[in-house]
């Protein structure tokens, strides 16, 4: 499918788009980007794998960025039977307890994924079976990807 | 005594032991903590970050050019393919317009490194089942793509030969005829690790029906390299999205349908087979030319967001660069094809004992610095 045809294809399943904060974007990156309120996320990425024409059986990047006053996380997905992709973001203002449903259920590639993030980005992944850092020990404090992470020890600052 | 009595005073029970850090057959810092029952395995977790660096984070404070130098320690033993993804992502945010030379002698090297890589996985393969000769004729065979290297750059393993726009420098005036030298001498050596390991009795039974993969499975738990098709999943890169000199070369994509340890193996044997056909259509036209274009000293890149991905020798490589339009990325991200290849390891090996998780992990051919980036 073009992307044209994508974004038609989804935005149809939404009775009122701007409802569940649907925008799509194909400015500065070379996919299209599709981004949504975090509690339409995991209903939406069911979709996008079930349904036959969008059928985006593989998410092969799963990442978090932290724009500092938001945190976003970033699904990259292709289909291998259509060889389209799309990239799925959401993003949440809060930074104390950011929660995000997880997608592992959908993908399981994305139980480590997630981890990562949550190891990096302190995103808590809601029905994640088992949402403990990744990389990290357990008592270490404080998430290293964020901006405003200081870490006087470890960190050379340029 | 009853049966019944015997069973009950010998109750089995499940039990932790830890496999690794330190284990050989982990290939690296990985600790796998394994739930079995006698020697059934009921659960492998894998507890990871012995040897993590944070090269993401580090990439938010370096240039573009530095970038590429923390990459080869990623995958050591794709370093040429690892610096190559960087570099190709900063050069289409740029938009350079790369000397065909420089195409050609990329995919030349990547190919070469893809048969290192598997030459001293196919040693540790065949050590991994108790098989110690075959490391030895691994290694003998590396050892020349090895000097290859160091002739071209002076590193053996960690390259940094390539740089955003191009080469660091020319190639050495040897490299065409040592290269020939190479392929000539390897084509008798595949079908002598075949002799040696491939059609042996033991080997074959402790890989073939072991460690099943599905299709379906493959693909949900982000599956890449020949861990993805030897399960007839088509992933190759190289094929799908292909870069630098992989389109004008024709070479087949080794698939294998069968899913288990067996066919893991036999695909990445099939791959160095193309590999070196891939050398050969392009050995003899290296194009005349430049081998770098000038870049600006200090590189920005355009505000956007820049995805490459590439075929190293374990699967699918994407670098992920988010650009606010200053001289260091803001955000830097490596999608490794180790961790997502890592992650299937339990769904694969429950069930089986122990001794055939050894030989799974060896056919997953996992790099943990890949992991723990």
């Amino acid at each position: 499918m073009t992307n044209q045809e994508l974004k038609d294809l989804i935005t149809g399943w939404f009775a009122i788009p701007e409802a569940v904060q649907l925008e799509f974007s194909e400015e500065g990156s070379q996919f299209l980007n599709l981004s949504i309120h975090p509690d339409y996320l995991h209903e939406t990425m069911y979709y996008l794998k079930l349904n036959r024409d969008t059928d985006f059986d593989y998410l092969y990047c799963l990442t978090g960025i932290d724009w500092e006053k938001e945190l976003e996380v970033v699904y990259h997905l292709e289909s291998t039977e259509h060889r389209h992709s799309l990239v799925v973001r959401t993003k949440t203002s809060d930074r104390e307890t950011p929660v995000i449903d997880s997608v592992q259920d959908i993908w399981p590639t994305a139980n480590f994924h997630e981890r990562e993030v949550y190891d990096f980005f302190g995103i808590r992944f809601k029905n994640h079976p088992n949402m403990k850092r990744l990389f990290l020990a357990e008592d270490w404090e404080g998430f290293p990807l964020r901006k405003d992470y200081v870490d006087e020890v470890n960190m050379v600052v340029k | 005594m009853s049966t019944a009595t015997i069973n009950n005073n010998f109750k089995s029970e499940e039990y932790f032991i830890n496999m690794g850090p330190q284990h050989p057959a982990t290939h690296g810092v990985l600790r796998l903590l394994l739930t079995i029952d006698g020697e059934i395995i009921k659960k492998v977790e894998p507890d990871l970050g012995y040897i993590h660096r944070s090269i993401e984070k580090m990439c938010e404070k370096d240039s573009y050019q530095q970038i590429v130098h923390l990459t080869d320690r990623m995958d050591y033993l794709s370093s040429h393919i690892n610096n190559e993804a960087v570099c190709l992502c900063v050069e289409n945010a740029l938009q350079l317009e790369i000397p065909e030379r420089v195409k050609v002698i990329r995919t030349i090297l990547d190919e070469l490194t893809r048969i290192s890589s598997h030459c001293l996985w196919w040693g540790v393969m065949g050590m991994d089942v108790g098989a110690l000769t075959t490391y030895f004729y691994g290694f003998r065979d590396r050892e020349m793509i090895n000097d290859i290297f160091e002739e071209t750059c002076g590193a053996r393993l960690t390259m940094n030969y390539n740089i955003p726009g191009g080469l660091m420098q020319d190639i050495h005036p040897n490299f065409v005829k040592r290269v020939k030298e190479f392929i000539a001498h390897f084509k008798t050596k595949i079908p002598e690790y075949n002799r040696l390991l491939t059609g042996n009795v033991i080997f074959q039974k402790r890989t073939i029906g072991v460690g099943l993969l599905t299709k379906e499975d493959a693909i949900s738990y982000g599956a890449s390299g020949p861990v993805g098709r030897a399960s007839g999943y088509s992933c190759d890169v190289r094929k799908h999205h292909p870069y630098s000199a992989l389109d004008r070369v024709d070479f087949k994509e080794a698939l294998a349908t069968e899913g288990d340890s067996f066919a893991r193996y036999r695909v990445r044997i099939q791959e160095m087979w193309e590999s070196i056909s891939i050398i050969e259509q392009l050995i003899d036209n290296i194009p005349e030319g430049d081998f770098k274009v000038p870049t600006n000293a200090v590189i920005k890149l355009p505000k956007g967001e820049y995805y490459q991905k590439v075929e190293t020798a374990r699967g699918e490589l994407g670098v992920y660069i988010i650009s606010t339009g200053t001289k260091n990325p803001y955000r830097v991200k490596f999608r490794s094809p180790g961790l997502s290849n890592l992650s299937l390891l339990n769904h694969i090996a429950v069930g089986g004992k122990i001794g055939d998780l050894v030989a799974t992990m060896a056919t997953i051919d996992i790099v943990v610095p890949d992991i723990d980036r």
